[in-house]
C-alpha cells in the first residue's frame, strides 16, 4: 500500500462516494489508486468548480464534499471555490497534489505554496510530510471540517509521499487533538436568561442564518417558533429554515430583503440571532439591532459573537443542541398584538413590481417555477440580480435553497447544482443563473453530459452584468463601464453543441407550458428567459 | 490600549505564519512578537504585544483561540505582568566618548559584551520603556546596528 492508496482507503472509511477534480502529474498516484475503489470520480472542467460541486454535495448530505486537484495552477485555481465554502462555512476536503517533497521551495515546475496561499480561507491545512501520517491527518481533517463551525480543510500531498509505501494501514477510531474541542452544548445559565427575556418580551423575533441549516436544526427551531408563536426572519443563507409560506415566517432581512422583514427585526424588543454573522448585507446598520432591545446571539463560533455587534446575552453552542434545550423549558409568552402588527406590515409593505410585458418577468417566473417544482426540490441560485430575484420570489416548501451568500461567487450555481444532484439523485435540481454567471461556468455542460448529471438550468438573459449595471445606474448616474455582455454565445446553438434540449421564453405568454416542459422528466434542459435589461433600474 | 498575549502553540512549521497572518488579515496591530520553545519541546510560546480598543482586544483573543494550532491564550495588561526585552546595540565610539558610554551603561545596568578598537556591542535587558530610554541616551553617539527581541512577558506570581 502506498500513500495514495491510504488516502483512498481513508475516503472510503469516511463514506465518500464522489470525488470531483482534475488530474495533473502531481495528483496522478491518487487518481491511479482511486480506480481500484468504488468511489466515483467526476472530471470537472475547471478546478474552481470542483470545490463548488463538492460544496453543493456537502450542503445536501451534511457531510464534507471532496475534491482533488493537481499542484501549481490546479491548486491555485481551486482557491476561489475554497474561499466560497469558507465564507458560507461549508465542510470541504480539498486534496492537492504537490511536487516532490525534496524539491519543495525550489520553484520547480507546477510548484505553488498552496497551504500558504489558502491560509486565510481554510479552517485548517496540512502539508503531508510522511506517508505514515496520512490516516491520522485524514481522520482529523474530516473531523475538523464537519464539527464546530464547519469549513474547508486542505491537504497538500507531495507526489513522493503519495508513492511512498506505508507499513500498515490503520484508520484511527479516536481523534486526539488537544487544541480543538468546539463547544456544542449551550451554557444552562445563559439559556435560562433567554427564557426569562422571552417571558418578558412583547415583540420577540428570531433571525435565523445559515448556521441553523448547517447544524440541521430547522426542525427544532420551527417547533420552538410554532409552540411559542415567535415570528422568524432569515438571512440569505438562512432561506429554507422555514417554509416560505409558514404564517410565522416574515422573509429575508438585509438590503436585498423584504422591507417588512427588516422593519420587524428593527422594531423587535427581543432579537434572537442564531447562526448568523451579522454581516453588512444582512444588517447594514448594526446599531438598529441593538437599540432598545435585548439581543441574544447564538453561534457555535465564539468569535462571531461580539464581532459585529455586542449582544446582551451571548450563547455559544450548536443551534440544534440549544433549540433542544430551549424546547425542553416550560414557559409562556404572549405577544398576539406583535404578530398582528407584523402581518399588517407584510400586507402593506410588500414590494411592488412593474414588470415590462415585452419580456419575461423574472420575479413571476421564479414564483411559478418554485410552485411547479417538486416539493422537495433543490433550487440553486447564482450571484447577481438573479440571486436577488431568487431570494425574493422562490417559494421553499420542503426543499433546499443553495447559493453563495458570503463570498458572492459568480458561476456557483451550475457546479453546485451538479454536486447537489449527485447527492440527491431522486430530487429535482434546478440552477438559476444570469447570462454573466452562466458564462463563468458553462464549460461544465460537458461535465453534465459526460457524467450524466441531469441538472436543469435557467439562464435569465439581459445581455448585461445586471447587478453592476444597477450599481452604476445609481452610483455613477448611468455611466456604464464594462457591463455589456455583447458577444455572448447563442444559447440555442450552444445547447445543440452539447446535445442538450433547449427552451426559450421571450415573454410571459405560455410561461406555464414552457415551465411544465422544462420540468418534465429527470433530464438536463437549458431554458433561456429574455428579461428586460432595465428591470430594477426604472 | 496595550495588551500582552501569551500564546502557547504547537511547535510545528507554519504556525508562526498562521498566527502572524491572522493579525494582518484582521487588521490587528502587532507592536512586537517573540517566539521560543517552552520547557516542552512540542510547545512554543509566542508573546505578542498588540494595541486596540476593547472590542479589538476581545476579538484578537477569540480569533487566536479559533486557530487549531493554538493551545492556550493568556492575556494581560502591563500592570499584571512582568515584561522584559533584550537589546543588543552596536555603536561606534572614540576616546572622548568612551567614558560617557560606560557611565551610561552603569546607570542603566547594561553590559558591554564585545569590543574592538572602534566598535562595541552593549547588551541590555529591561522593560521596553527603559530600552527606549537607553537608545535615546546613546543617540548622540553613532549607533551602527540594533537588535531587539521584542517583549517577553509572564503574568505576575499570585498565591
Amino acid at each position: 500500500m502506498n500513500g495514495a492508496d491510504a488516502i483512498i482507503k481513508c475516503l472510503e472509511k469516511e463514506g465518500v462516494e464522489v470525488v470531483f477534480g482534475y488530474p495533473g502529474v502531481a495528483i496522478c498516484p491518487f487518481y491511479n489508486s482511486i480506480l481500484d475503489s468504488e468511489i466515483r470520480t467526476v472530471l470537472i472542467r475547471t478546478e474552481q468548480n470542483a470545490a463548488h460541486a463538492a460544496s453543493g454535495m456537502a450542503r445536501v448530505t451534511g457531510r464534507p464534499g471532496v475534491c482533488a486537484v493537481t499542484s501549481g495552477p490546479g491548486a491555485t485555481n481551486v482557491i476561489t471555490g475554497i474561499a466560497t465554502a469558507f465564507a458560507d462555512s461549508i465542510p470541504l476536503i480539498c486534496i492537492t497534489g504537490q511536487v516532490n517533497s525534496e524539491l519543495l521551495g525550489s520553484d520547480v515546475f507546477q510548484e505553488a505554496d498552496i497551504t500558504g496561499a489558502v491560509e486565510s480561507f481554510v479552517k485548517y491545512s496540512y502539508l503531508v510530510k510522511k506517508a505514515e501520517d496520512i490516516p491520522r491527518i485524514m481522520k482529523e481533517a474530516f473531523h475538523i471540517a464537519n464539527t464546530g463551525r464547519k469549513g474547508p480543510v486542505l491537504i497538500d500531498v507531495p507526489i513522493d509521499i503519495q508513492n511512498a509505501s506505508l507499513g500498515k494501514f490503520e484508520y484511527p477510531e479516536e481523534i486526539s487533538m488537544r487544541t480543538y474541542k468546539p463547544t456544542v452544548k449551550g451554557n444552562t445559565v445563559q439559556i435560562k436568561k433567554v427564557i426569562k427575556e422571552l417571558e418578558k418580551a412583547k415583540r420577540p423575533i428570531i433571525c435565523a442564518g445559515g448556521g441553523v441549516l448547517l447544524s440541521d436544526a430547522q426542525h427544532e427551531l420551527r417547533s420552538f417558533a410554532d409552540k411559542h408563536r415567535i415570528p422568524v426572519v432569515t438571512t440569505m443563507m438562512g432561506i429554507g429554515v422555514m417554509p416560505t409560506e409558514d404564517p410565522f415566517y416574515f422573509g429575508m432581512v438585509g438590503n436585498n430583503g423584504k422591507p417588512y422583514a427588516n422593519r420587524a427585526m428593527n422594531e423587535s424588543d427581543l432579537l434572537i440571532m442564531v447562526g448568523a454573522r451579522v454581516a453588512d448585507r444582512a444588517v447594514s446598520q448594526p446599531d438598529l439591532i441593538t437599540e432598545n432591545k435585548v439581543l441574544v446571539h447564538i453561534d457555535v463560533d465564539p468569535a462571531e459573537i461580539g464581532k459585529n455587534v455586542g449582544p446582551t446575552i451571548p450563547l455559544v453552542g450548536d443551534a440544534k443542541h440549544i433549540f433542544d434545550d430551549l424546547n425542553a423549558e416550560e414557559f409562556s409568552c404572549s405577544h398576539e398584538e406583535w404578530i398582528d402588527t407584523l402581518n399588517e406590515y407584510r400586507k402593506t409593505m410588500a414590494p411592488k413590481r412593474k414588470p415590462n410585458p415585452d419580456f419575461v418577468d423574472p420575479a413571476e417566473l421564479i414564483r411559478l417555477l418554485s410552485l411547479k417544482m417538486k416539493e422537495d426540490s433543490i433550487y440553486v441560485a447564482d450571484v447577481g440580480q438573479n440571486q436577488i430575484w431568487s431570494c425574493g420570489y422562490h417559494i421553499v416548501r420542503k426543499g433546499m435553497f443553495l447559493t453563495s451568500g458570503g463570498m458572492g461567487t459568480m458561476g456557483y450555481s451550475i457546479p453546485a447544482a451538479m454536486g447537489a444532484k449527485l447527492a440527491a439523485k431522486d430530487r429535482q435540481v434546478v440552477a438559476v443563473c444570469g447570462d454573466g454567471s452562466f458564462q463563468m461556468s458553462m464549460m461544465e455542460l460537458a461535465t453534465m453530459r459526460q457524467h450524466d448529471i441531469p441538472v436543469k438550468i435557467i439562464v435569465l438573459k439581459n445581455n448585461y452584468l445586471g447587478m453592476v449595471r444597477e450599481y452604476q445606474h445609481y452610483t455613477y448616474k448611468d455611466h456604464y463601464s464594462v457591463v455589456d455582455l455583447s458577444g455572448s454565445p447563442d444559447l440555442e446553438k450552444l445547447s445543440a453543441a452539447y446535445d442538450l434540449p433547449f427552451l426559450r421564453l421571450s415573454d410571459m405568454e405560455n410561461v406555464e407550458g414552457v415551465l411544465d416542459e422544462f420540468l418534465k422528466e429527470d433530464r438536463s434542459v437549458l431554458l433561456e428567459c429574455l428579461i428586460d435589461p432595465y428591470d430594477l433600474v426604472k | 490600549m496595550k495588551r500582552i498575549y501569551s500564546v502557547l502553540v504547537e511547535n510545528r512549521s507554519g504556525v508562526l505564519c498562521k498566527v502572524a497572518g491572522l493579525f494582518s488579515r484582521r487588521c490587528f496591530n502587532i507592536d512586537s512578537l517573540a517566539v521560543g520553545e517552552t520547557d516542552d519541546k512540542n510547545v512554543s510560546c509566542m508573546t505578542i504585544v498588540s494595541s486596540g480598543d476593547l472590542r479589538t482586544i476581545e476579538q484578537v483573543e477569540k480569533q487566536l483561540n479559533k486557530k487549531i494550532d493554538v493551545i492556550k491564550v493568556k492575556t494581560f495588561d502591563e500592570s499584571q505582568s512582568i515584561s522584559r526585552e533584550l537589546m543588543l546595540i552596536k555603536i561606534k565610539y572614540n576616546k572622548s566618548n568612551r567614558r560617557d558610554i560606560m557611565e551610561n551603561c552603569e546607570i542603566m545596568k547594561a553590559q558591554i559584551v564585545d569590543m574592538s578598537t572602534h566598535f562595541m556591542i552593549i547588551q541590555i535587558c529591561d522593560v521596553p520603556e527603559r530600552i527606549q530610554l537607553f537608545i535615546k541616551m546613546l543617540q548622540s553617539i553613532s549607533i551602527v546596528e540594533v537588535a531587539r527581541t521584542g517583549t517577553l512577558a509572564l503574568s505576575k506570581c499570585t498565591e
